[in-house]
């Protein structure tokens, strides 16, 4: 099945088996954490000359979407610390579960389930991310927010529920997972059906149960369920690219939203950030102003407006050309996957627009973190706006190819005609026009 | 297991410490790096302006400032000095010391055009000890009794354009009280081309010849470097709301209404006019307006500032010999 299993190899194994390296990693990201609320609170008010800002905006949000979703599928969620204060709370014991834990441990209300408050989150930071991104007291509150809300719903309810339900950055994450090159997965079916026990989903902080795990968006790669598996069938497979995209797979309805949330976010924080136009970027910037209401409404329009009506509209003329049988919501929850690879590539190709051009930025604010004046590796003062070079411009439109293509390719398999995907290509291709548009003209 | 699980939380608890500790301990040292120094942060004064607006210092004391800004690139310098002005670049550090050798109140202020507002970010150095203080004269247009808040059109204007070269040529004709500076200061070019058309020895002269007469009076009581000087103040003070061209049309003003005497009362500061009641300055290169002004009158509006306009006040700025340059420059734009 072109798949490489990790487990199978002993280094791998004892690497993924072991507590201590992933421990360890989260240890470190957890002060880091910890250090960046403090520098953002209490550091330089200049954005570039401080560790949150570039910590947060510049170095960690390019890493993910250029190297851990890409790369290693949720293998963020796997190091994130968010999570770690109020799990130890929850599990009474930070390394290995005592059972004596504190908390409620309720079940999340049905109702809230799913991906909606994720991508309302994520929404969310869009409407003020020209503030987010650009103060660095507000990352730190923001943060602050986010780790104590993580702690005291661990306390409330059960397993990890700020995570699968609330973190925006999970609900991005997961849902490029699915076309990232890593998965957990059972490795005989049999073997789990015969063990009543189910010791995998008791420990699953992310309430998987891997044997019914179909697509890595939820599987936060705790590795969990392979350390505490006592048949060792659990796998840790490195696979093709796109490998849960395809004719057997859907979307529920929230991952179609989140999906069409991600595309409208790309696009306009494009149109933002990257745009020629002054007023935009002036009005995003001004919260609570008229202008920024009316930047706030063409946000909200373009994500629950034009391109689920675009988005709906192809998915309709796909149903018509499609059998008789197909309705509307089934090719909706089918044809959703072509948003995983289109959004994630649009995402990539937004990154590498500012990314090369910012990351000089990172070693002078490790050199002076608060922006106090401080000289600690000697590359204070050294950082330098670069120019977009046309390497990098053609490296932008390369990756929108990628993703116009992989996308065809989806709708492709998904069709039971090329017909049938024209639509759905049509509908790909007027969003790709747009980002490079937006991107490079 | 639960060695494990201790080991665990010690190096969690360890690794957040060593956080925390490396902001504390920074901090601390932060502070004592900067005892001996007053760190002032510049913003824009919609942001808050000078984080510190007044400093108590003595004389011959060096006083050790660290200057940064939040926002965008300012300037630092103290008016009447000689000490050079220094640039801010956001998020940076900056250090200047400053001497005084002679006790008074000296007004530091912003260099670089920051804002609309950028001429409000000033603050004051408060220097005691021995020795005269520093203080400075009433100014001339209060001494002299001139209304500075009132129009000022010239009762006449040339025809054509002057010939102070010309004007030379009558010089041993002149009745000797307007070759007095005192005459120059205290009166407006078209004040002095009356006095003179009306001298019974000058009645020979066209009307013309008494202009070129009266720009070669202008002449004399100014010098090139002078007019230098006047015009690099007028660029780095001036410009950004006079226009370099000094038509009144400068980047800070462009939306503003235009100047209209009829309409415009400086008695009501509540007049429709605009942005506040502000109005665009006044165009230097109408002779109407710049002529019927004495020398006195311009140097009173540049040391008060006001005049129902957003024009600020230059008196703790500029020195004395400053603003006479800065005025001759002025008359060049009419003449």
């Amino acid at each position: 099945m072109n798949r490489v299993d990790l487990t199978r190899f002993p280094k791998t194994s004892a690497l993924l088996r072991s507590r201590w390296p992933q421990f360890l990693l989260r240890a470190v990201t957890l002060a880091g954490f910890v250090f960046t609320i403090l520098a953002g609170l209490f550091g330089s008010v200049v954005g570039s000359h401080n560790f949150a800002i570039i910590f947060v905006w510049i170095a960690w949000w390019s890493a993910l979407k250029l190297f851990f979703i890409p790369f290693g599928g949720r293998s963020w969620c796997s190091i994130c610390p968010i999570p770690m204060p109020g799990e130890w709370m929850q599990k009474g014991g930070l390394f290995s579960p005592s059972g004596k834990g504190f908390g409620l441990g309720k079940r999340w209300p049905k109702k809230l389930r799913g991906n909606w408050l994720q991508a309302g989150g994520f929404l969310l930071i869009g409407l003020f991310g020209a503030v987010t991104l650009t103060s660095a007291r507000v990352t730190a509150l923001i943060l602050l927010f986010i780790i104590i809300l993580a702690f005291v719903l661990s306390l409330v309810f059960e397993r990890r529920s700020f995570c699968n339900y609330l973190c925006p950055i999970g609900g991005f994450t997961g849902l490029y997972a699915q076309a990232g090159p890593v998965e957990v997965r059972v490795k005989e079916k049999q073997v789990c059906a015969e063990h009543s026990e189910k010791t995998c989903y008791t420990a699953c902080p992310w309430g998987q149960y891997p044997l019914a795990l179909k697509s890595s968006a939820d599987c936060g790669l705790c590795m969990e369920c392979l350390r505490v598996c006592p048949s060792d069938n659990i796998a840790v497979n490195l696979r093709p690219w796109g490998s849960d995209l395809g004719p057997k797979s859907k979307q529920s309805l929230d991952e179609v939203f989140l999906g069409l949330v991600m595309l409208a976010s790309v696009l306009v924080d494009s149109a933002v950030f990257l745009g020629p136009w002054g007023q935009l970027k002036t009005a995003a910037y001004e919260i609570g102003s008229l202008s920024w209401l009316g930047f706030a409404g063409l946000f909200l329009f373009v994500s629950f407006g034009v391109l689920p009506s675009l988005f709906s509209t192809a998915v309709w003329a796909a149903t018509k050309l499609g059998s008789a049988k197909t309705t509307f919501r089934k090719t909706l929850m089918n044809y959703g996957q072509v948003l995983v690879p289109l959004g994630l590539m649009a995402w990539i190709a937004f990154t590498v627009s500012f990314a090369f051009v910012k990351f000089s930025y990172v070693l002078p604010v490790i050199s002076d973190p608060f922006g106090w004046g401080w000289n600690l590796i000697g590359f204070t003062g050294k950082a330098q706006v670069g120019q977009s070079t046309p390497f990098s411009i053609w490296i932008q439109i390369l990756l929108l190819c990628v993703g116009l293509f992989w996308a065809s390719r989806v709708a492709n398999q998904i069709s039971e005609t090329s017909k049938q995907a024209f639509p759905i290509i049509t509908f790909s291709c007027l969003f790709s026009a747009g980002m490079l548009w937006l991107l490079i003209g | 297991m639960v060695k494990k699980e201790r080991i665990a939380r010690v190096l969690v608890v360890l690794f957040v410490f060593i956080a925390v500790l490396i902001f504390v301990v920074g901090w601390l040292k932060n502070q004592n790096l900067n005892a001996d120094s007053i760190q002032i942060h510049a913003r824009m004064p919609e942001n808050g302006g000078w984080s510190v607006t007044s400093i108590n210092a003595e004389t011959n004391q060096p006083i050790h400032l660290k200057l940064t800004s939040d926002d965008v690139v300012h300037g630092f310098a103290i008016g009447k000095t000689n000490h050079p002005a220094v640039d801010i670049f956001p998020g940076e550090f900056v250090e200047t010391t400053l001497l005084f050798d002679k006790p008074g109140t000296y007004t530091f202020y912003c260099t670089r055009w920051c804002g609309v507002n950028h001429w409000r970010m000033r603050g004051t150095i408060d220097v005691r000890g021995e020795g005269p203080l520093v203080t400075n004269p009433p100014p001339a247009y209060l001494q002299l009794g001139i209304d500075i808040d009132t129009e000022h059109e010239a009762e006449v204007i040339p025809a054509t354009d002057v010939s102070p070269q010309t004007g030379s040529l009558f010089a041993d004709d002149l009745p000797s009280y307007v070759l007095d500076q005192e005459t120059y200061f205290s009166n407006s070019p078209a004040k002095i081309w009356m006095r003179l058309r009306a001298e019974p020895t000058l009645s020979e002269l066209s009307d013309q010849e008494v202009w070129d007469v009266v720009a070669w009076i202008w002449q004399k009581n100014t010098s090139p470097s002078m007019i230098e000087t006047g015009q690099t103040l007028y660029a780095e003070n001036c410009a950004a709301c006079h226009g370099e061209t000094g038509k009144g049309d400068g980047i800070m003003v462009r939306d503003l209404p235009k100047h209209d005497s009829d309409e415009h009362s400086t008695n009501d500061p509540h007049s429709e006019s605009g942005m506040g009641g502000l109005i665009r300055p006044h165009d230097f290169t109408d002779a109407n307006h710049v002529l019927g002004a004495s020398p006195a009158l311009f140097s009173g509006k540049i040391i008060r500032g006001g005049m129902g306009t957003g024009m600020p006040y230059w008196g703790p700025i500029f020195t004395e010999e400053q603003i006479n340059a800065l005025v001759s420059y002025i008359y060049t734009f009419a003449w």
